[in-house]
């Protein structure tokens, strides 16, 4: 197993959201992660990640074999879409960037300053950053905010071929990407009990 | 390491990047004081290793926030984070990154700038070592307060607060040297203990900026 998630309890802002939430992804395999808005997809993610630490249970995955990918893109608006990519291959010790920029179609835009490019193409940019990063596990938040159906189709064929080449991918979304073969995980069920009123009184006594 | 030294230079070199922001609030500095002080040129050469000492050191502050704000809040620091780049590292390079735009450029106008306050002869050798000296811990301490601030809507206030005592140090010794020096006597003492005072903040407060940055990002 690549990745595997044992009885996680993960708060946001010092709050529970969810508890006692297990899960394992393999190679190959892709997982979409449903829920409503605030259930705490971000937080699990950004717990996966290990940007933040679980309040319990374990996270067990190489910390080098994951790629994380959040709301934001993490584009600087003065570099041009080539400089922005080679930035991150090179930061992950990567060089070869034209695989990316064919995968998500910039090459028409590689020598446009990425602050002149639409919220869509930015998007793009920010997807195609997963392609240099040559990492095996991507861990991706709404990825598809903002893409028209062409680059979610872009964006589905980026992921199989990350999973036939023994990959891995967990995906929070609203939407349907396309991908029959994953697991869908709601989170739903695994949101965490509000805190007992006595407690919470407790903390302030 | 060098991938993120030379994008965080050529987004300062870029429009917008905040390169210039720094030399040209010293050049108003250094300009504006010997008005205010009237044309007393004895006075201007006494004061005048003070007065740029000080004039670098808030041309320093002034591009502080900079270091991180702009990473944190296009999610490019989070994605560093996660980056095989160690957060040591980073901040290091980030600091590094700091003083190549904004200290060394100081270092280098300041004996410029020197005529304009009347610096002694003798001085401007001294001063320009003691800048170059002490450069680098503000940019090493700077860094350290803007990991601190980090995520913090309108940090800055906070952040030169937090800064500035932490500054004072670099300040007595630094702006100590050039006056010595410009006076022409010994300089040895202060310029160890400037020297010391940069190399300690090099070496460890990387190891804090880190740690707290890996807190600010939860």
């Amino acid at each position: 197993m690549m990745l595997t998630v044992t009885d996680l309890s993960i708060a946001r802002g010092g709050i529970p959201v969810l508890e006692g939430l297990s899960f394992t992804l393999g190679a190959g395999q892709a997982m979409v992660l449903r829920g409503p808005n605030g259930i705490g997809k971000t937080t699990l993610l950004r717990t996966v990640a290990g940007l933040q630490p679980p309040l319990s249970g374990q996270v067990d995955v190489t910390p080098e074999s994951l790629v994380y990918a959040g709301h934001s893109d993490g584009i600087k608006p003065t570099l041009t879409v080539t400089e922005n990519l080679n930035f991150w291959a090179q930061a992950f010790g990567n060089h070869d960037i034209s695989a990316a920029i064919a995968a998500f179609s910039l090459g028409p835009l590689a020598a446009r300053p990425a602050g002149a490019l639409s919220a869509g193409q930015k998007r793009r940019l920010g997807l195609a950053r997963l392609l240099v990063t040559g990492r095996a596990i991507w861990v991706l938040d709404e990825p598809t905010v903002s893409l028209d159906v062409d680059a979610v189709a872009m964006f589905a064929a980026a992921v199989r071929a990350h999973l036939a080449q023994g990959g891995a991918a967990l995906i929070a979304t609203h939407i349907d990407l396309g991908l029959s073969e994953a697991q869908v995980l709601d989170v739903g069920p695994y949101r965490a009990k509000p805190l007992d009123i006595e407690d919470f009184d407790g903390a302030f006594l | 390491m060098i991938a993120l030294l030379t994008r965080d230079i050529r987004l300062a070199m870029r429009a917008g990047g905040g390169f210039g922001l720094g030399l040209s609030f010293f050049l108003i500095v250094v300009v504006l004081v010997p008005f205010g002080v009237g044309p007393q040129s004895a006075l201007l050469s006494k004061i005048a290793p003070g007065i740029l000492w000080l004039g670098a050191l808030l041309a320093c502050l002034l591009s502080l926030d900079r270091i991180f704000a702009l990473d944190w809040e296009d999610g490019s620091l989070d994605l560093l984070a996660t980056s095989p780049l160690p957060m040591e590292g980073i901040v290091s390079v980030k600091a590094l990154a700091h003083w190549l735009t904004t200290g060394l450029p100081l270092v280098l106008v300041a004996p410029v700038l020197g005529v304009l306050l009347n610096l002694p002869e003798a001085g401007f050798l001294w001063l320009t070592l003691s800048l170059a000296l002490g450069t680098p811990a503000l940019s090493v301490i700077g860094t350290f307060g803007a990991a601190l601030t980090v995520g913090l809507k309108r940090g800055g206030l906070l952040l030169s607060l937090l800064v500035l005592p932490l500054y004072v140090p670099t300040l007595i010794f630094g702006a100590e040297m050039a006056r010595r020096g410009a006076e022409g006597f010994d300089i040895t003492t202060p310029l160890l203990l400037l020297a010391g005072i940069t190399c300690g903040t090099i070496a460890l407060l990387p190891f804090a900026s880190a740690a707290v940055l890996r807190v600010n990002l939860r």
